[in-house]
């Protein structure tokens, strides 16, 4: 990178050397100018379909989009000047002229871009007023579709297909009847979507939102005759304060468990022990493979948007990817048998509330596997991080006042193993710290892979256990996913075991995660990496640190469920996965 | 195990499609850029059957490994393709600016009238269908209309049944 050429510019009269080939918009953000976008996406590719972002440059005829114009030498740009202002304002107009504007009553008001640009650009009146695009909102899944809000930014199109390699969603039509859709104008439920949520982090309005499970837990909170609890994925605590402004990478376990006290849960779990449960689960299923040498590489199941893609890209891998149920569902069927067996209480009177970073979690709870035998699923709801943070703020729970609270036992003791799973590597470093020890019989001396850490979309390495050298492959983001994978179907790699999450990041930028404080963005490394920081920080402080030595799991091994893949285990605790139809194109 | 379960799909993809678009696909694959020929596959896939059909679409995504809904992306893009099965005659009716000044409009409220469907439609009887071109060039014959490779020139409303008619039309039929 340091033989690349550089180009010197002005920008508003401030001098700037960038490399050649930088746009005008990055070489702007570099100094600090913030050019208003909008289709426009740093992660993604450039597109230049909206014309917000233009910025005029000295001897150009018209006013160029700053995305996608490259600098040139001695090039003078000017960002701000009463033609951009009303430039950029009547562009903005033109789009809500074909827009709702109902953002009263709008899931992202507050959160909207379109709402903050609009603002910031003084629209303060509406001049155009025309024909508007009426559609169906596509609730089939828990992904909602709603082409009315949609602006035609086409940055669903660009994740769903740069980053997730699902290539789900594309314009259909033309001109006016331009829409953002499945093949064929399909509902959701009926493509190749993952429910990955990624679409829903990136859409700058509320053309695709989460299916809201909100009203359910509020109904379910005050039925007396039900017993509500509720457990939180191990990245919630390292996000849900974005949402009363921390900033982001603030670990908040303590608040978020005294919040959801005041909520009205009677009962908050963390789902940190089905984690702990997953590992110990999961490493048996690994070493039994190891030493038979069959069904290798093993592959992790946790994330459910990675098993809905596999399901319909990779069916050929279902034999390799680990039978054990995600820690969520594994704890939602351990607390209406298990526990539901140690307070008294008839399981179909517990509802089970599971707060998740992810929209992807919506469809796992509601799977037919995950479905008890007296016709219930064993998840009854699953909110997003964003709806918790909402429902909270409804609720008025001032969460920085908040004392600490602790998790409700048994099933809120966890290891440092847990907390990691909400970060990319996190799942197999728990898993190693307990597949070593368990393998070799001995302690080991540092508990940190730190080969396995980092946002990096591919990451893998090596660990000697007993002599032999076990290969190993970590991947997030599915089109990393896919890479990985398809070296592994050529033969060019070989691994032992696979860790795939389908959101870049990990689960930390899931996509039911925070909308991202001013100056960050969804797929912002840098904000997966804050997130993370915070998730192996509390790992680093506490002194169980090991799935396989929490004291909670030895004793539902002893009292309920017997040895790890026992039958118990099989039944409760591990799943199956079909071929699904449509199948992706890979 | 991937190629396995590839090829299957592969197979019940070449089943929907003739043999001819089949070598088309694989012809097209062995060239520099193998996507680039899906709009030429898509015509010869609607020359074949007259339309496009949902499985026809899914059948060229899984052949030549493109995403089904780029595939429909593009199809959908194009006035040229049309998405469901023609009517045994074509009746197509120039709406350029010459047809259209000369009263092109009336004619084809008179055709939609008599036929009982809307352009891009087919009769229930899967005889007639609608179609509107943007200009045929024979701006001189104004208004100008198609039915199937025979022109019918300067056409006014109260012809229409009658150059229907030529092609097995009855009004009872019609108002069926």
């Amino acid at each position: 990178m340091t033989s690349e050429k550089k180009v010197t510019l002005w920008i508003d009269g401030v001098k700037v050397t960038v490399p050649e080939k930088t746009t005008i918009l990055e070489a702007a953000a570099s100094i600090n100018i913030d050019v208003p976008s909008l289709c426009y996406h740093p992660d993604l590719s450039v597109i230049g379909a909206c014309r917000v972002c233009v910025v005029e440059v000295e001897g150009q005829r018209n006013p160029v989009a700053s995305c996608s114009f490259p600098v040139a030498e001695g090039m003078k740009v000017k960002t701000s000047s009463s033609l951009l202002r009303r430039l950029r304002r009547d562009v903005v107009e033109l789009i809500l002229d074909n827009h709702p504007m109902d953002c009263q009553a709008c899931t992202r008001n507050g959160t909207c871009e379109l709402q903050k640009l609009s603002y910031d650009l003084g629209v303060r009146e509406r001049l155009f007023e025309g024909e508007r695009k009426h559609y169906a909102i596509d609730k089939s899944s828990p992904v909602h579709r709603n082409p009315d809000k949609c602006i035609l930014c086409g940055r669903c199109i660009r994740v769903c297909g740069e980053v997730q390699g699902v290539h789900n969603l594309n314009v259909q039509h033309r001109g006016f009847r331009n829409v953002v859709a499945p093949a064929h104008e399909e509902n959701m439920i009926d493509s190749v979507c993952i429910h990955c949520g990624q679409c829903v982090n990136v859409c700058p309005t509320a053309a695709f939102t989460e299916q809201d499970a909100t009203e359910a837990v509020f109904e379910a909170l005050s039925n007396p005759d039900l017993h509500v609890v509720v457990h939180t994925a191990p990245a919630i605590r390292a996000t849900v304060g974005e949402g009363f402004g921390f900033r982001p990478g603030t670990p908040v376990t303590g608040k978020l468990v005294t919040a959801l006290r005041r909520a009205g849960f009677h009962k908050v779990f963390d789902t940190n022990f089905g984690a702990d449960l997953t590992i110990v689960e999961e490493s048996n299923e690994f070493i039994s493979r190891i030493q038979k040498k069959e069904r290798l590489p093993l592959i992790t199941s946790c994330s459910p948007g990675w098993v809905n893609f596999m399901e319909r890209f990779y069916p050929e891998l279902i034999p390799l990817t680990s039978t054990c149920k995600s820690p969520m569902s594994m704890l939602s069927t351990l607390l209406k048998t298990y526990y539901a067996q140690q307070i008294g209480i008839d399981p179909k009177n517990i509802f089970v509330v599971a707060v998740m970073p992810c929209t992807a979690k919506k469809f796992e709870a509601k799977r037919a596997e995950h479905v008890a035998p007296w016709g219930k699923p064993y998840t009854d709801a699953v909110l997003t991080t964003r709806e918790l943070i909402w429902m909270l703020k409804c609720l008025g729970v001032d969460f920085h006042s908040l004392e600490d609270g602790l998790f409700d036992s048994p099933l809120g003791v966890s290891s440092g193993a847990a907390d990691i799973f909400g970060a990319t590597g996190g799942v197999m470093e728990a898993a190693l710290r307990t597949a070593y020890e368990k393998i070799t019989g001995k302690e080991l001396d540092s508990l940190d892979f730190n080969e396995v850490r980092g946002v990096e979309g591919v990451k893998e390495t090596s660990v000697q256990i007993n002599g032999t050298s076990i290969n190993i492959g970590v991947a997030n983001g599915l089109q990393n996913a896919k890479n990985l994978l398809d070296r592994v179907a050529s033969g060019e790699k070989e691994y032992h075991i696979i860790e795939i999450m389908a959101c870049p990041g990990g689960c930390v930028a899931g996509g039911g995660q925070p909308y991202p404080p001013r100056g960050m963005h969804v797929l912002d490394p840098e904000l997966a990496r804050l997130r993370a920081k915070a998730l192996y920080s509390i790992d680093g402080s506490k002194s169980l640190r090991k799935s396989h030595e929490n004291p909670a799991i030895e004793l539902l091994y002893e009292n309920f469920l017997g040895a790890p893949n026992s039958h118990v285990c099989h039944e409760l605790l591990h799943t199956h996965y079909e071929p699904k139809y449509p199948r992706g194109v890979k | 195990m991937k190629s396995i379960l590839l090829q299957k799909e592969k197979d019940k993809a070449k089943a929907v499609l003739p043999a001819t678009v089949i070598q088309y696909i694989e012809d097209c694959a062995a060239k520099s850029n193998p996507n680039s020929h899906l709009i030429s596959v898509l015509h010869k896939v609607q020359d074949h059957f007259g339309y496009l059909g949902r499985e026809h679409m899914d059948a060229v995504s899984v052949l030549m490994q493109i995403p089904s809904a780029k595939v429909t992306g593009v199809a959908s893009f194009y006035h040229y393709f049309n998405f469901s099965p023609r009517g045994k005659h074509r009746v197509s009716l120039c709406m350029g600016t010459a047809c259209f000044v000369k009263g092109a409009g009336h004619v084809l409220d008179k055709i939609k009238e008599l036929l009982g469907i809307d352009v891009g439609q087919t009769t229930e009887d899967a005889q007639f269908s609608i179609d509107v071109a943007r200009c045929v060039g024979a701006c001189a014959l104004a208004p100008v209309m198609i039915v199937d490779e025979k022109v019918y020139a300067q056409v006014k409303p109260d012809q229409v049944g009658k150059i229907l008619s030529e092609y097995g039309y009855t009004p009872k039929k019609a108002k069926k």
